[in-house]
């Protein structure tokens, strides 16, 4: 009697239960997409962290960024060429420097730190990185003597940047991130997150060589391919292979990996390293494993995935922020409606089915028999509407996934800022490659744990509705079978 | 069948209180037919209820056979209800989206009785009132006699001790209501039943074996 009740009342007031299951899938179907978009961008912010700080980095560890002293020449390399330097031919002056110097803005400090890192307990690894840029200016001068304007002499002084076009000359500022690592130790740190497109990765013998690992990305624009030679801090450097990051779209923490000591010398940080990153034994450890590195590193700012998760900017924590607010608040707004609109109308169903209610009290229906009637077809059109909700829901991460929009994401704690003095005037080519901006095309994952949310959703819907109308319907009179009809 | 001891009932209406029934004394033998007569707000339909133990009388007893329906709890009287009482209704009263079949149905549903079981009875039920072949129909596919047919069917497939009918041909034609009348009566002769039906209509009381007047709260033998 239960079902045949249920599913001639379901069907013979179709406009309720439409009305009631439409409300409920459009409140499911919100809480799917937004649900599905808000990891979809937690995903994404993951990879941008993951492709600069590497997979399994639980903590990163950098020194605390100095103030810059004042009037102090900040940041920017300098570019010194003597008179003999460059050569020249036809009157005008070739020269070209290149320099590694540890990136704009990147504080270092010693690798001591290091074992201090790893004496912590419940640290399982950690590995030291030098972050560096490689600047290259190159440029020709005409020779000087000819010419008519009192511009900056041929030798000595450093060209400063607004050369205003004197007689002619041209300039280029071409660089690019090199990062230092350990080359023994892979399990932790950026190259830990990328994939080998070609050659191979560096390895514990490729310390003091003079090896190279290029990110893909800026090995296709710098057109440089396994085998050939790079020229970093004035040295030539051998490509062995080129990497890309495990998130499509996404590029890896730098432009150029070669081996820590190798970068250490080139740039004059000996025994300097710019961070750690540490890998704790397990997640419960990591309060406990940072606590730990801040006490016995005061100077450092120890940070971790959740931290650095923060520091992601760009689109991508514009989306972020969108949808844990807005898209939450709505999400809660229309499912507060739908549950409003499912209570309503089982109420009002009950009150207009006063004298049926009665009735079948009247013939002797209990009351737990009847509230479990009301109960059962809330509950069924909440299930419907839930059915209905997950199937619009799907469409729309579907459609969601299928435009796919582009995040940027940029990990603010490892800016590799172009060279200094940018304010370039005309003949200044500038050519920077951006490192740690990280396009990422969003990806809305469907969890079983959203399709379990959303049913669970429809039945409390359903039970609450029920429960609601329930209530009313026990307390009807069964004398109100005999209410005459008005 | 039924033993009412002074018997009263008052509703509270705000602050007034209106007392539909004051101190009603009555007895009605096993297979009796009784016919309740009345102006309107005499108190007929509130005497139904505390025969048809709807409702609690607020003083007095209320025996059914050898039950106190005045003491008894919630789910004691729905008991009583669905195995001792048949009701029919003015408006009739079906289920507006069960068939008239299922409508019967509805009425053996408390007693437990299995699926298989409980079609058989309501469709012997139903032919019994004429209405075999119209089983499957809703009852607004149904004329008003139909429909007080499928009532009086689904009050008598429990079979009860008692029918209790509130005005039962107040909505239906004349022709339509002495083909009731001759339903009702040709039942209660063939069953045995204890019959207590309310009514305006004189010429419905007429067939009655006994006629009872209320009027105020108070009722008198007619
Ligand atoms: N639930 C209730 N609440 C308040 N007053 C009620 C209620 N039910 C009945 N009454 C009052 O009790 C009195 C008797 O009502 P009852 O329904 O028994 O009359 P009736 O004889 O059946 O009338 P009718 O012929 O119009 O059906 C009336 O004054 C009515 O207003
Ligand atoms: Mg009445």
């Amino acid at each position: 009697m239960f079902f045949t009740y249920l599913r001639r009342e379901l069907a013979g007031r179709r406009r309720q239960t439409a009305i009631v299951a439409a409300g409920m899938a459009l409140a499911i179907a919100l809480v799917i997409i937004v649900n599905a978009i808000a990891a979809g961008v937690k995903d994404a912010q993951g990879s941008v962290l993951e492709s600069v700080y590497g997979v399994g980095t639980d903590i990163t560890v950098a020194a605390t960024p100095a103030t810059p002293e004042e009037g102090g020449a900040a940041g920017g390399p300098r570019f010194e060429f003597g008179a003999e330097d460059g050569a020249t031919a036809d009157g005008s002056t070739s020269l070209s420097q290149s320099r590694l110097t540890a990136g704009f803005g990147t504080s270092t400090f010693d690798a001591a730190a290091l074992e201090t890192i790893a004496g912590v307990d419940n640290v399982a690894a950690a590995a030291g990185t030098l972050s560096l840029t490689n600047t290259t200016f190159s440029g020709e001068i005409p020779d000087m003597s000819q010419a008519q304007g009192g511009g900056p002499a041929g030798g000595g002084t450093p060209p400063q940047g607004g050369a205003d076009g004197a007689g002619g000359s041209a300039f280029g500022v071409d660089s690019f991130t090199v990062l230092g690592l350990d080359p023994a130790s892979s399990a932790v740190g950026p190259l830990s997150a990328v994939t080998l497109e070609d050659g191979r990765g560096l390895d514990a013998e490729d310390a003091g060589q003079y090896v190279a690992v290029l990110d893909s990305t800026y090995a296709a624009s710098a057109a440089l391919a396994v085998g050939d030679t790079i020229a970093i801090g004035g040295s030539d450097f051998e490509v062995v292979g080129v990497v890309a990051s495990t998130s499509a779209d996404a590029t890896t923490a730098s432009n150029v990996y070669i081996p820590l000591d190798v970068a250490q010398t080139l740039s004059g940080e000996e025994g300097m390293i710019s961070s750690v990153a540490v890998q704790a034994a397990s997640s419960s450890d990591i309060e406990q494993v940072q606590a730990d590195i801040e006490a016995a590193l005061p100077d450092t700012t120890v940070s971790t995935q959740e931290d650095l998760a923060a520091s992601v900017s760009g689109s991508l924590s514009t989306a972020s922020s969108l949808v844990a607010n807005l898209g939450t608040w709505l999400s809660v707004a229309v499912l507060a409606a739908a549950f409003l609109i499912a209570t309503l109308f089982t109420v009002s169903g009950v009150t207009r089915r006063t004298r049926e209610f009665g009735t079948l009290k009247a013939i002797g229906w209990s009351n737990r028999r009847i509230v479990a009637q009301v109960s059962g077809e809330s509950l069924v059109q909440g299930l419907i509407g839930g059915a209905a909700g997950i199937a619009l829901g799907l469409v729309g991460v579907l459609i969601v996934n299928l435009v796919g929009p582009t995040l940027t994401g940029e990990a603010a704690t490892t800016t590799a800022a172009g060279p200094g003095g940018t304010g370039g005037g005309p003949g200044f080519g500038m050519q920077e490659a951006a490192a740690s901006a990280t396009e990422i095309v969003l990806n809305a994952p469907i969890t079983p744990l959203v399709i379990g949310i959303a049913v669970a959703l429809a039945v409390l819907g359903g039970l609450l509705a029920g429960a609601i109308g329930g209530w009313r319907a026990a307390r009807l009179r069964p004398a109100e079978a005999l209410r005459s009809i008005a | 069948m039924y033993e009412l001891t002074n018997i009263s009932k008052s509703y509270r209406q705000g602050k007034r209180t209106v007392d539909a029934l004051r101190g009603v004394t009555l007895s009605i033998p096993k297979g009796q037919l009784v016919a309740i007569q009345g102006p309107t707000g005499g108190g007929k339909s509130t005497l139904l209820q505390m025969l048809g133990a709807l409702d609690r009388p607020s003083g007095g007893t209320v025996t059914l056979g050898d039950k106190q329906l005045a003491s008894l709890g919630d789910r004691a009287l729905a008991r009583v209800r669905a195995t001792e009482i048949g009701f029919v209704f003015q408006g009739f009263n079906l289920i507006p989206t069960l068939t008239a079949q299922e409508n019967v149905e509805t009425a053996l549903a408390p007693l437990g009785v299995a699926a298989a079981e409980r079609k058989r009875r309501a469709s012997e039920v139903l032919a019994s009132v004429g209405l075999g072949d119209r089983g499957d129909h809703l009852p607004a596919e149904l004329s008003g006699g139909q429909q007080q047919r499928v009532a009086i069917a689904r009050a008598l497939v429990k079979d009860p001790e008692v029918l209790l009918a509130d005005e039962p041909t107040g909505a239906l034609d004349e022709g339509t209501r002495d083909d009731i009348l001759d339903l009702l009566e040709g039942l209660w002769k063939e069953k045995g039943l204890t019959v207590v039906l309310v009514t305006h209509d004189s010429a419905v009381a007429k067939r009655a074996e006994r006629r009872l007047y209320i009027k105020g709260g108070t009722v008198r033998e007619g």
